[in-house]
């Protein structure tokens, strides 16, 4: 029954719909109005993605949910959507935060409030459209799109440097994502025509094209993860960012970058990817001690989270490419847990941000005594980011380390030291903060969170929780679709001699 | 399922509610509230802790799943319940103290603001405890060793106001995650190697798998199970405060007293004790795996036991002395004495819970003062803490018929039967260690409690010393009311816990014959017949008596009476002395007070230089490189390249002209010419 229902498009349009339905709502006299579409729409849009779980075959090879027809027949592309357990997660998870997003910036946000909302309901029907394409063309359409309300989001609402953030962040990624392009049109050629992407995995080529049109598209994904030394636009961007921005940029537009690889690079390209892993695994690393390191010095606390978000992302990046389940696995959950967590951090920096309209940590200090409600939801999430188990943040690492181990005792090793950096970057912020006598009057004034925050972090405090004390119902839906990309992925497409 | 398999989940949950009202609700039910419903979950888990040790002393022992985690590849990983002798043992002693020390707090905590917080706490650490000792695989182990990390962390800074409790339970969280890095790695090399994390399984394939080695610097070959148990040991070493790890454990002591006795004594860090013991046969394959960790128990043994002679602050003294016995529990688990370390556990669990809730009833009599220099002759006016202490005092320095005795000299002698070369370094530092045992044991008790008392002199020279450190260190001198207001025995929900740990104090030792000697660990610990340490002590042991007869006319003991001497010569007799040996020794003394210098030389190389590289990575990397020449470098380079050649799109027509000419001109000159 379900099966005929087109989920995915209503997934990818009804928030796109209600976004253009909140933009018409206009001025802020209108204001609450908006907030009243883009709350059913959000809502709405949240509720057509569970059938998608509940149909879902954890068992079935391929793609599901399937919808295809023709867009521009004259270049064959088609509006070819289809989902696999990875997908469906993120889109689980970006329909999930564009929820709270909503719900978090409802009094925050003063000016321009449609404009604010509708950019957030039409950035998640853009990603959704990433997380379901199956057509090359539409994914890179899709792909690009969603910089546009971001750019909007950061430029607009954004901090006093918002404008270099904003131009930082666009350029940045788009240059990054043009190359990619040239590398669809070829395999376009090459194919004898086509955008399917199913079509691309099946399609022979030497080590040299596919070497080519690998680093093409890294370059895309790598800036989008971001990968070291890629990933300055990062931390900018969220320092300039209002928290909705940061938060969907962090939990979901991130992810952008390791969905590309796993259904781009690694299917489209597999002998590349072998070929090229330990540059990249070692890239990974990099970005899991050396960003450790630079995310301890962090006087901005919006800055730190951002720095430990490239972190956690290494270990995105070192799990895809140490092709392995565990690996591969704990990669898309440590994405997940990601999107929770460093949500959530965002937040509740914006909690902070919200009353005292500072994000240095130096003008906190002794939070938990006006805060208490709040310090604790903060601890969890900060547990959370230090990789503590019953946690979502440790399942991911805690596959990739386990993975990684089996490729090299040095990876293992490497990636572990998150534990002891981690740790000591989150608690170190945290006790600064939280911790310690009232520093100032202006602390001394702080009121606890209100209902409306209580239950955005409440939800995520669930979700953290849940995802750490009983993850196999995350990682079910995944097993069929990552082993059958291990095997894609050990099968070379080298042109028979 | 069963009766029996109720029973296994009542005893982990039954803290887990009470720690879950208390946490969530505390502030709607109330105080009384809070303790009743903690302390009634404690109880409950408690009775049904003895019923399960009951049940396991008919050998009836259990492993099952209670729910499957999560599947990867072919690896399951499953939270389960593993119920043999040794779990059993770790379930009484962690309820049967956490019980205590619930009850002890609504005495110590009465006027704490975080009355039903530190409730909530307690009981969700008994609860991680619990799913700790009683897992049946290493990842609910490691569960279960983060969580009561987690919950250590939140007590050390309980106080969230006081600068050095928050940077006593950050310090802590950290160090003790440097333990967790070789521990995960370890269980990496186990999930690895084994495929598995299940105990069962991979116990049953270690000796299959005792031959393989790896490589891990190209070219050197390490005995797999040469790495995995050192890199298991190192998370022991964290989280059982092992040389040189020990830093957290005496800065925890900012935490309130009541889980310095749970926490910080009695059961989390004796969890490294426990694990090693437990991993007893994968431990048993590798000699060299086994030295190292005698070496290791050694150092901390003897080197921290030094330091707990020239401590002031009460329960600092304790702590010292905790690493200490830490440290012969490590060296016993070297020598494959491990029956002989869970019975060290087992009867330290018992005396280090007296000696701190003593010491915290001392501190509240003497409303938060912890200085002992600033104590003495409390025996009069505190006679159930004093005689309670006393007991542990004696137990602690290892006396007959006190339990310490016989779980100290069965290591000792251990030690002695063991056919590892490292115990040739082990041997002298653990007897060294008795005397020096003997000496702070009974300096605490003779300078808290003998002598005249200094509490209501603030001209005696010592109270001079503490207010003038005081002073230096910015700290107002003292609190007023300490001249007029003198000290009473602490109530009965204090001194009750205090009885009812200072009776197995005296007597817990007792039942070393079936205990160590007797077989009454079973299946659970494994030993082989090359490690014959325990088998030898078993031969030439007669029962509790002889043990007695026999030590009394052993090294050890004269050792312990000759320290517990000096201590009565120093403190009772000659109270004027150790100011002159301390000016004296000079050297020696300020080597002690700066503790080897280990925290100065961590904070200024690991934490100092982690927070230079990062400073160095940032500015260095990210700021000037990536961002400064590449970034904004490349948009410079278009801005340059762009007022270059702006200059050709000048708009006048003229320039136009005159180029398209020279153009024109270029063109015919390469076709003519």
């Amino acid at each position: 029954m379900l099966l005929g229902f087109p989920l995915l498009s209503l997934a990818i349009w009804v928030p796109i719909i209600a976004g253009v339905a909140v933009l018409f709502t206009g001025s802020d006299r209108n204001a609450h109005v908006a907030r009243v579409i883009a709350l059913i729409g959000s809502v709405l849009g949240f509720v057509v993605t569970l059938p998608l779980y509940f149909g879902f075959d954890p068992l079935a090879s391929g793609f599901q949910f399937v919808e295809l027809s023709p867009w521009i027949e004259s270049f064959s592309v088609n509006y070819h959507l289809g989902i696999d357990g990875i997908s469906l997660l993120l889109i689980l998870l970006n329909s999930f935060t564009t929820l709270l997003v909503v719900i978090a910036g409802w009094q925050v946000i003063r000016e321009r409030v449609a404009q604010y909302m509708a950019a957030f309901l039409i950035l998640s029907g853009f990603m959704n459209g990433v997380f379901s394409a199956l057509d090359a063309l539409l994914f890179y359409v899709f792909f690009e799109a969603t910089l546009i309300p971001m750019f909007i989001v950061i430029g607009v609402w954004g901090g006093p440097n918002r404008v270099y953030a904003a131009v930082k962040f666009f350029l940045y990624t788009l240059l990054g994502s043009l190359l990619s392009l040239v590398a669809l049109i070829y395999l376009y050629n090459v194919s004898g025509g086509s955008f399917s992407l199913q079509e691309f995995y099946r399609l022979p080529l030497s080590l040299g094209a596919q070497i080519l049109i690998f680093l093409a598209f890294m370059m895309a994904f790598a800036v989008k993860v971001p990968m070291w030394p890629v990933h300055t636009w990062l931390p900018d961007a969220h320092v300039e960012a209002p928290t909705g921005g940061s938060v969907v940029l962090a939990a979901i537009m991130l992810k952008l970058g390791g969905y590309g690889f796993l259904r781009l690079s690694l299917p489209i390209t597999p002998d590349a990817s072998q070929y090229l892993a330990g540059f990249v695994i070692a890239l990974s690393l990099i970005a899991v001690v050396y960003i450790g390191l630079v995310a301890l010095v962090q006087s901005d606390m919006k800055k730190l989270i951002a720095y430990s978000s490239i972190s956690h992302m290494g270990f995105v990046t070192l799990g895809i490419f140490i092709f392995n389940v565990h690996g591969i696995e704990g990669a898309i959950v440590q994405m997940i847990s990601h999107g929770f967590v460093s949500g959530a951090l965002f937040l509740c920096v914006g909690v902070l941000y919200d009353r005292l309209h500072s994000r240095q940590i130096a003008d906190y200090g002794g939070v938990v005594n006006k805060m208490p409600v709040f310090s604790a939801l903060f601890m969890l999430f900060a547990m959370a980011n230090s990789g503590l188990p019953g946690t979502s943040g440790f399942v991911g690492e805690f596959m990739v380390i386990m993975g990684a181990m089996k490729a090299n005792f040095w990876y293992a090793f490497l990636a572990a030291t998150t534990l002891i950096f981690g740790a000591a970057y989150t608690l170190w912020m945290y006790k600064r903060v939280i911790f310690g006598a009232v520093a100032n009057s202006r602390v001394a004034e702080l009121q606890d969170i209100n209902m409306r925050e209580f239950l955005v972090l409440a939800l995520l405090a669930i979700a953290v929780l849940a995802m750490g004390i009983y993850p196999n119902p995350f990682v079910e839906v995944l097993h069929t679709s990552v082993n059958d990309l291990i095997a894609h992925v050990m099968q070379s497409k080298l042109p028979v001699q | 399922m069963t009766t029996m398999q109720k029973l296994y989940l009542l005893v982990p949950l039954a803290p887990l509610y009470g720690a879950v009202i208390a946490g969530l609700f505390g502030w709607a039910i109330g105080r009384r509230a809070a303790h009743w419903v903690t302390i009634i979950g404690m109880v409950i888990c408690t009775l049904a802790s003895g019923v399960v040790f009951y049940d396991v002393m008919q050998g009836h022992l259990y492993n099952g799943t209670v729910y499957t985690w999560l599947v990867s590849g072919n690896t399951r990983l499953e939270i389960g319940f593993l119920i043999d002798q040794l779990t059993a043992t770790m379930m009484v002693v962690v309820s049967f103290v956490s019980l205590m020390v619930h009850i002890y707090t609504i005495g110590y905590m009465a006027d704490d603001p975080g009355y039903q917080r530190f409730f909530s706490y307690i009981s969700l650490f008994t609860f991680s405890m619990l799913m700790l000792v009683m897992s049946n695989n290493f990842l609910q182990l490691f569960f279960g060793w983060e969580a009561v990390g987690l919950v250590s962390y939140l007590l050390i800074g309980f106080w969230h106001n006081r600068p050095t409790a928050i940077y006593a339970n950050l310090k802590a969280f950290v160090v003790n995650r440097v333990g967790d890095f070789g521990f995960l790695l370890g269980i990496a090399l186990v999930l690895m190697y084994f495929g598995t994390l299940d105990y069962a399984a991979v116990f049953a394939n270690a000796p299959n798998l005792a031959g393989n080695t790896i490589e891990i610097f190209p070219g050197t070959v390490w005995s797999l199970m040469t790495v995995i148990c050192i890199l298991l040991f190192v998370g022991a070493m964290g989280k059982s405060a092992q040389f040189p790890l020990h830093v957290w454990l005496p800065d925890s002591m900012e935490g309130p007293t009541p889980i310095s006795a749970l926490i910080h004594a009695a059961t989390m860090v004796t969890a490294g004790i426990f694990m090693v013991a437990r991993m007893s046969p994968l431990f048993e394959l590798s000699d060299t795996a086994l030295s190292f960790v005698m070496v290791i128990g050694a150092i901390t043994a003897f080197f921290m036991a030094l330091i707990a002679t020239v401590q002031y602050d009460i329960k600092r003294v304790v702590a010292y002395s905790t690493l200490s016995q830490l440290g012969y529990m490590t060296m016993a688990l070297g020598a494959s004495a491990y029956s002989a370390a869970i019975f060290h556990l087992f009867t330290h669990a018992f005396f280090k819970a007296v000696l701190f809730l003593g010491a915290g009833s001392v501190i509240i009599a003497l409303h938060h003062e912890q200085d002992m220099r600033k104590m003495g002759g409390l025996a009069k006016y505190m006679p159930v803490t004093y005689v309670t202490m006393l007991i542990g005092a004696l137990a602690n320095a290892g006396l007959p018929p006190f339990a310490g005795f016989f779980s100290k000299d069965t290591i000792i002698e251990a030690l002695h039967a063991s056919p590892l070369a490292a115990s040739a370094f082990a041997y002298p530092l653990a007897v060294a260690g008795v005397l020096i045992g003997g000496f702070y044991s009974f300096r605490l008790i003779f300078y808290a409690f003998h002598g005249k008392s200094r509490f209501d002199d603030p001209h005696h020279p010592d109270v001079k010393e503490v207010a003038a450190e005081r002073a230096a260190a910015g700290q107002h001198a003292g609190h007023g009311h300490d001249e007029h207001a003198a000290p009473h025995e602490s109530p009965w929900v204090v001194t009750l816990p205090l009885v009812l740990l200072a009776i197995p104090s005296i007597c817990a030792g007792w039942v070393i014959g079936e205990f160590v000697f007797g077989g009454y660990f079973g299946s659970s610990i494994h030993v082989i017949a090359a490690h014959p340490a325990i088998a030898t002590l078993a031969r030439e042991f007669h029962g509790v008596v002889p043990m007695i007869t026999h030590g009394v006319s052993t090294l050890p003991f004269w050792l312990a009476l000759a320290g517990a001497g000096t201590a009565w010569f120093l403190y009772v007799v000659r109270p004027e002395l150790p100011a002159v040996l301390r000016r004296k020794a000079g050297l020696l003394v300020t080597v002690l007070m700066e503790k080897y210098g280990f925290d100065r030389f961590n904070d200024w190389f690991f934490a100092g230089g982690a927070r230079r590289i990062g400073n160095g990575l940032w500015k260095g990397g990210d700021v000037a490189v990536i961002d400064n020449v590449f970034v904004n470098g490349s948009a410079r380079l278009v801005g340059w390249f762009s007022t270059v050649i702006r200059h050709f799109q000048s708009g006048y027509i003229y320039h136009y002209a005159f180029t398209m000419m020279i153009g024109i001109l270029l063109l015919l000159t390469m076709i003519f010419i």
